[in-house]
């Protein structure tokens, strides 16, 4: 008798419109009471395969068999029905409910009245399955780990078997991963049957019993996690060797460049995003940026680049203030900042705009005469476009046509082009496979050796830990030390990401974040406390 | 002639609920629909059809019940129009909102006038309509003086009017439709992972609340004692409603206050001068008053709701995150 699967899929191909095929005729098995990793690069496929088991899409050819059983999911009520429960990447909750009537609002046979007693039954069903939450507290006021919480909780009341994780650990840090990872466990132990979405593959040898891998929409193979290791993974990832190590080329460093004391901003809502910050970037060093999302990162950013006002404080440029000087004379002054936002093409590039215009974008103003200098701008593409190795039709591409790492070259190469010596650069591999984001790292790289300072504000600890020189730690807007990427570890970084730990007096002699041998003159330091007491 | 001037006073305050609580309705069937997430612009007209059918019908059938189950039913059918084309067939949803106000105004005097060169039918000639829509004193309550007669001795409608508004707190805010009713407004996408039907919750309560601004527009009909001439019976409550619903954030029972508030502004454009004369000492000044100015005061109020609940918090807002948005499972 062959072995029954909690979950075997068929053949399974799905496209999106006529061009896009997600997925090709995928095969995959789910075993009882296993952790499957489903391995792959972004845009190969993992999230559609997954949300056709949880009914958000409905594959196009292929059959899904539940154990053994051949099942048809046209919508989530049918997956909740069958037993699969899925925890999304961008969490599907409702900001403005409570803990409990986000999981309440999904309850068959609930009658009309609203249970008032729901708090407590709630409560106790976490407690149940040994999670702490409180019912009441509302996910808007939450953090990200609550979130995910809630949403594990959430499939385990609906009574989940097989229990699907998109891309779970992203948003997480050290510490809340392993927590999730012991959750996780546990829930195996119970019975359960998982599949982790993930392109970490640390956490897929760490967690999974064994591993599918897809490429591209097609599927590659599933093997035994214990009887390969990350270089094979990668391999069959990517579809050919590549080199995981990251250069960290030793350069020789200049005076600072740019000095930021006493920083305070507000974000858009008032509230305090940068704290009294403290930091300095020298030319030749690329000094990171880590934290949890939103913890002032942006705002950061923004406020170097002229774009956000600054409450107080001093942004000291090669001994010149910066702060209240207008975007395109920070510019000038050889400031210049990539932003990637989440969707990637939200801040610095218009998407619906040709490569060439995007150049144009960013120095039409130096043009002498009437009209748009086609010429130059067309001149500038073709040389990032060549020098950076950009995938395009042509120059006039629709920079929305490109795939993301060629989005991400371009904006980067207009950046560089102008030849700054500051670049301020914000998770410039987001979303980036393997190829791309390595591509990118060689071009910061080589702006280092040339003697520029980098600001590199970034997600995954393991590429910061690689590639940075120094890394400064954000948590709540407060800088929680600055320390040598080579003389830390991931341990270290998580436990100042949550504010655990503060390293910002490791150093008796040397305040964190304030150079020796400064710029900044006495005057503008007083000038700027001045303005602080008003 | 202390009696008097009260007297002038009570028929003031009378005069607000009887002239306004068609807002109310229009309001809380915003609210309805909002709560949906959908942004239904088309409030005027619903209200149009809804009054000129449930006019004619009730008439013909001499029945205020059927008067309103046939403005509601109406009502409910320009809903059902509302979701065909905004949930089912994805328009844009501001677009449809005020074609259906054309639309709706369009079918009111189409059928209107069809019916006015036959025969139109007399509010008066229809006892049971007549004798239906006469004030009804609450015992006790109506015997307060000054207050008692303004505010509890009115016709059916006006107390169904409350009713509905209540009854809708109460769906909206402590049971588990309205719950899930909710959830469809703020998140589509995480009510229909957890396997609510987000097209059947959206058509219910689209067609619900339009069925209850269609009774609002028959209330108006009534009002006007069902005299059809050129102006439209609603005459622009439909988008005050609108408005209204946003002074209201989303919550049914403050869109009684809302209604109030609009509705003394309202009155005081028109008896205004009532008080005026009746207290010249104090109130004289109201004579002075530019009509214009009064005319202006709801939309300036809207206007000055409008930015004080843009400052307020996303927390205390009953804003639905989702309005205004179409939802589609596969959208990537």
């Amino acid at each position: 008798m062959p072995e029954q699967y909690a979950i075997e899929m068929r053949g399974i191909t799905k496209r999106f419109g006529t061009k896009v095929l997600a997925n090709d005729n995928i095969n995959l098995n789910l075993r009882q009471g296993e952790i499957l990793s489903l391995l792959g690069e972004n845009g190969s496929g993992k999230t559609t395969l997954m949300n056709m088991l949880s009914g958000i899409y409905a594959p196009d050819a292929g059959q899904i068999l539940v154990d053994g059983k051949p099942v048809s999911i046209t919508s989530p009520e049918d997956a909740k029905r069958l037993g699969i429960g899925m925890v999304h990447q961008h969490f599907k909750l409702v900001d403005v409910f409570s803990a409990a009537d986000n999981i309440w609002m999904g309850r068959e046979k609930s009658g009309f009245g609203l249970n008032r007693r729901r708090y407590d039954e709630i409560e106790a069903m976490a407690k149940k399955f040994g999670f702490d939450i409180d019912p009441r507290k509302k996910v808007c006021n939450m953090a990200v780990s609550e979130k995910q919480t809630l949403e594990i909780i959430k499939v385990l009341y609906y009574g989940a078997k097989i229990i699907i994780l998109d891309e779970p650990t992203a948003v997480l840090t050290v510490q809340e991963i392993e927590k999730l990872f012991a959750v996780l466990r546990r829930m195996k132990q119970e019975g359960h049957s998982i599949i982790i979405i993930t392109h970490k593959l640390n956490e897929v040898m760490d967690i999974s019993d064994r591993v599918a891998i897809l490429r591209k929409g097609q599927y590659i193979t599933t093997v035994n996690t214990a009887d390969t290791n990350e270089q094979e993974l990668t391999e069959w990832m990517v579809g050919r060797k590549i080199d995981l190590n990251i250069a960290r080329p030793v350069v020789e460093k200049t005076r600072p460049l740019l000095e930021i004391r006493d920083l305070t901003i507000k974000n858009d809502e008032g509230a305090t995003a940068i704290d009294k910050v403290n930091f300095y970037i020298r030319g030749g060093e690329i000094l990171g940026v880590a934290g949890i999302a939103g913890c002032g990162q942006k705002e950061l950013c923004e406020a170097i680049a002229g774009l956000r006002p600054i409450q107080s404080g001093l942004m000291i440029h090669k001994g010149d203030n910066i702060v209240g000087l207008p975007p395109k004379a920070i510019l000038e002054k050889g400031i210049s900042m990539s932003f990637i936002p989440e969707d990637r093409l939200g801040m610095g590039l218009a998407p619906s705009l040709s490569i060439t215009d995007n150049m144009i974008l960013k120095n039409y103003a130096d043009a002498k005469g009437l009209f748009v200098d086609r010429k130059t701008g067309r001149a500038d593409a073709q040389r990032i476009i060549e020098e950076l190795e950009v995938v395009t039709p042509s120059t006039e591409t629709p920079v929305r046509r490109l795939s993301g790492g060629n989005v991400q070259k371009v904006l980067l190469g207009r950046e560089i082009k102008a030849g700054p010596n500051v670049i301020v650069t914000a998770y410039p591999v987001r979303g980036l496979d393997i190829n791309s984001s390595y591509a990118i790292y060689d071009i910061l790289n080589q702006q280092k050796q040339d003697g520029v300072g980098i600001l590199f504000v970034g997600e995954d600890l393991d590429v910061m830990l690689a590639l940075c020189d120094k890394i400064m730690v954000l948590c709540h807007g407060k800088v929680m030390g600055v320390v040598h990427a080579h003389k830390t570890t991931k341990e270290e970084l998580g436990l100042m990401m949550t504010g655990a730990l503060d390293l910002t007096d490791k150093y008796e002699d040397k305040p964190a974040g304030i150079a020796r041998d400064t710029n900044i003159t006495q005057e503008q330091l007083k000038a700027a406390q001045e303005e602080g007491e008003n | 002639m202390e009696m008097d001037k009260l007297g002038v006073v009570t028929t003031f305050i009378h005069n607000i609920v009887v002239y306004n609580i068609p807002l109310l309705y229009g309001t809380v069937g915003e609210i309805v629909v909002e709560k949906s997430g959908s942004l239904n612009l088309g409030v005027e007209g619903i209200m149009a059809v809804g009054a000129i059918f449930g006019y004619i019908v009730g008439c013909y059938t001499n029945s205020m019940l059927v008067g309103i189950l046939t403005a509601f039913a109406m009502g409910a059918l320009m809903g059902l129009l509302f979701a065909a084309l905004t949930v089912s067939l994805q328009a844009n949803q501001n677009i449809t909102g005020l074609t259906l106000t054309t639309f709706g105004l369009g079918v009111y005097f189409f059928v209107g006038n069809a019916i006015k060169a036959v025969a139109w039918p007399a509010m008066s000639d229809y006892s049971s309509i007549k004798n239906g829509f006469a004030d009804i004193a609450i015992p006790g309550l109506s015997q307060i003086p000054v207050i008692g007669k303004g505010l509890f001795s009115h016709n059916i409608l006006v107390y169904l009017g409350v009713v509905i508004a209540l009854c809708m707190w109460y769906y909206l805010n402590r049971t588990n439709p309205g719950l899930r009713l909710r959830a469809v407004g703020e998140n589509p996408g995480s009510a229909d992972s957890v396997g609510i039907n987000v097209k059947r919750v959206k058509y219910l309560h689209i067609c619900l609340g339009c069925g209850i601004m269609g009774i609002g527009g028959y209330y108006m009909g009534l009002n006007m004692s069902g005299s059809f001439n050129s102006a439209c019976w609603i005459n622009g409550y439909g988008w005050i409603a609108v408005a209204l619903v946003i002074f209201a954030n989303w919550n049914p029972t403050m869109a009684i206050l809302g209604t109030f508030v609009f509705g003394f502004f309202n009155t005081l454009r028109v008896s205004g001068s009532s008080l005026a004369v009746a207290f010249p000492e104090a109130l004289g000044w109201l004579a002075k008053v530019p009509t214009q100015l009064y005319q202006a005061l709801p939309f300036i109020i809207t206007a000055i709701v409008l930015v004080v609940t843009s400052v307020r918090k996303r927390e205390g807002s009953g804003l639905p995150a989702a309005l205004g948005l179409n939802y589609f499972r596969e959208e990537r």
